[in-house]
């Protein structure tokens, strides 16, 4: 049926057809009779990753196949959600290997983009877990891959953005965990500088990220909450959670139920907020056992908190430079804070070492922040993009709804053999979405 | 552990019953053509819900091995829900009978040779819960959809003759009108949005007119309005409608 679709950024917008399947003849059959179709799951990749003229929906291909809770492997179809997963895996004491900062994406969405979590100088991104997955390419066939097995098409599907098929079934390595809480620690740091030196001083942590207010300028330009934490152990709870300890307290969701008119948001406001964020930690550092929800996934709280921005939507910002270029976020960070465009959400994070062909994690800073969309704010983009690529960094695939296709091939090293790889198993560029059109990994015929 | 066996469970609706009522703890009997597609399901409601999930092997139009059928069920279920359901092609049907048979004998036919069925069992053992999915589209035939509304007139006429002489034997029949439904079935469909149910909605009605033992449920309460204008209209009106 003919709908309007839009991701987590409500920017772009498009007309498109959309089809679900239950059964692997049924995407076959989608795949034969649609060319120029990219899969889907929940929407909530920010941009344009997962838009296309056709649309194959995988939520409906949603079941789980096998649960081995003595040895921590699980195995599913695409389109189940992070949430339902976790459901099933925390009462029996697993947890999800590496997650990011919302649980309603599906699986499928969490290979393709290849997720990082607060974890990530630890234990990697997504694709370090998984022990194999299957993949439909282009010609509707089904090809099962891993590290060791048709190892071109794995690196290449993981972070690949759909572009190399369907991924339909994925199966990995949980984490065991003896509770559902995490204890955390909260450590206020005054600028950029000193946040940078905590999370050196406490990378031994499982989990670490900080909040940055993006607006401040002079000697508080950059400061920021740091966040770290561990999966707590029982004797780390009280009486009550002890009682139950893999299971939490029920709690209601707030929604937005429309959007917001674009007054709402201003450097006004977004500056109270920064300020409350910022404010509402009164002790230098806090420490404290939390559910493993708000600690996770903070913003899933607030159901569609997207339409915070309005109707014109907004993209989100996120870029990775290598660890030796401090003084390139510095940069970036201060032009951003100039502007005084940017947003409440402010997330910097230290990536670890990562090999890869297309995946965006590469050891160095990442920060993470959305700009409603409104005049000017493109060609702004553009020039970040320019520092950015200066920098050595590059530009998150499952962010971005905007970037100039010179920026895409000159940052991401392993571009061209990527659209090698998708060539060949996506004959006949059967799979393709918006962002790779513009981009241009499946080039548009003249 | 109480039991439901759903009667046509590939269907998305089906999924949505399935789950929902694994997760009070109901085993479930998935019945359908081909129960090599519902491997997964199975796995899925065992490993979600903890609860045991059975394949049968159960085809709507071959009346005559519905008895078997029931008789091989490793157990006589508790709740007995009819989900499976044939739209067809209206103006297909018009021409090749084929099609209207099809239509007629999935929706009518062959709803009425399993139910009758399970009725007997039921009103023998004095107890049992029986759902009907039944439609909209059964309560005033209209050019577009009439062969399928036909069948569904009949399935609703059935159902409510069945809980009329049921209730005596203390066995609860319900009639269940989803009216529009996103589903594999409708996905061709232009709906409209604030008419149209998702079958996690159909599922939550059910098991709530189940624990209420209603006879007759909308999934979306303005439906049984809609449907008593669309009744209401005088018939010299309605032929002239193009609905």
């Amino acid at each position: 049926m003919e709908k309007r679709l839009s991701n987590w950024g409500n920017y772009p917008v498009i007309s498109c057809e959309e089809q679900a399947f239950t059964q692997e003849d049924q995407l076959q059959d989608i795949i034969h009779r649609q060319p120029g179709t990219i899969a889907r799951g929940n929407g909530r990749c920010y941009g344009d990753a997962s838009l296309g003229i056709h649309s194959i929906s995988t939520l409906k291909y949603d079941k789980i196949l096998a649960f081995d809770d003595e040895n921590g492997v699980f195995e599913c179809q695409s389109g189940i959600t992070l949430d339902q997963i976790l459901d099933v895996i925390v009462p029996k004491g697993w947890f999800l290997p590496v997650t990011p900062g919302t649980k309603y994406i599906t699986i499928g969405g969490a290979v393709a983009s290849d997720v990082h979590g607060k974890n990530h100088h630890v234990e990697g991104s997504f694709s370090n877990h998984i022990i194999d997955m299957d993949v439909v390419n282009g010609e509707g066939q089904t090809l099962t891959c891993s590290p060791s097995r048709d190892a071109d098409l794995f690196w290449a599907t993981c972070g690949g953005m759909g572009l190399t098929g369907v991924i339909t079934r994925v199966m990995f390595r949980l984490k065991a965990i003896d509770t559902a809480y995490i204890k955390q620690k909260q450590i206020k740091a005054r600028n950029l500088d000193e946040v940078i030196r905590l999370f050196e001083e406490y990378k031994d942590y499982t989990y670490s990220m900080a909040w940055i207010d993006c607006l401040k300028k002079g000697d508080a330009f950059g400061r920021s909450i740091l966040i770290v934490g561990e999966h707590a152990t029982p004797e780390e709870l009280n009486a009550r959670q002890r009682q139950s300890p893999l299971s939490l307290p029920a709690k209601k969701k707030l929604s937005i139920p429309f959007n917001f008119p674009s007054f709402v948001l201003n450097t006004f406001s977004v500056k109270a907020f920064n300020w409350l964020y910022y404010n509402k930690n009164i002790r230098q550092e806090i420490n404290n056992v939390v559910p493993y929800e708000p600690f996770f996934y903070p913003l899933d709280a607030i159901l569609h908190w997207n339409r915070g921005y309005g109707k014109a939507g907004f993209v989100q910002y996120q870029f990775v430079l290598p660890l030796e270029q401090k003084e390139g976020l510095a940069t970036i960070l201060r032009r951003i804070s100039d502007k005084g465009w940017g947003s409440f959400l402010a997330v910097l994070k230290v990536f670890g070492r990562q090999e890869s062909l297309i995946s965006f994690p590469m050891e160095g800073y990442t920060l993470a922040l959305d700009f409603p969309v409104r005049k000017g704010l493109f060609p702004f983009l553009d020039e970040l993009d320019e520092l950015v690529l200066q920098f050595g960094g590059r530009i998150y695939l499952s962010k971005d709804a905007r970037m100039k296709r010179e920026i895409f091939w000159q940052s991401y090293p392993g571009a061209t053999r990527f659209a090698e790889i998708v060539r060949h198993y996506n004959a006949g560029q059967r799979f393709r979405s918006l962002q790779s059109d513009r981009l241009q990994i499946t080039p548009v015929a003249e | 552990m109480s039991s439901i066996l759903i009667l046509g469970a590939s269907s998305d609706m089906a999924v949505a019953i399935a789950r929902k009522f694994a997760k009070e703890k109901y085993n479930i009997l998935l019945a359908a053509r081909n129960t090599a597609a519902l491997e997964a399901l199975q796995q899925d409601l065992q490993i979600r819900f903890g609860v045991n999930a059975t394949l049968h092997a159960f085809d709507a139009e071959r009346f005559d091995s519905h008895a078997a059928f029931y008789r091989s069920l490793p157990l006589q279920p508790d709740i007995t829900i009819s989900v499976f359901g044939y739209l067809g092609e209206q103006e297909k049907a018009q021409q090749d009978w084929q099609e209207a048979a099809r239509i007629i004998h999935t929706n009518y036919t062959g709803a009425v040779a399993i139910l009758n069925v399970v009725a007997e069992d039921y009103a023998s053992r004095k107890k049992g819960i029986i759902v009907g999915i039944s439609s909209v589209a059964g309560e005033r035939g209209r050019q577009s959809n009439y062969i399928y509304g036909s069948a569904k007139a009949g399935f609703t006429a059935y159902l409510s003759g069945l809980r009329n002489r049921l209730f005596h034997t203390g066995v609860h029949v319900m009639s269940v009108q989803p009216g529009f439904v996103y589903t594999r079935m409708t996905e061709h469909l232009q709906l409209p949005a604030l008419l149209t149910a998702q079958p996690e909605a159909v599922a939550g009605a059910i098991w709530k007119g189940v624990q209420k033992k209603k006879n007759t449920i909308y999934v979306k309460w303005f439906w049984r309005y809609i449907m008593l204008i669309i009744k209401t209209i005088p018939e010299f009106i309605f032929k002239k409608l193009k609905l």
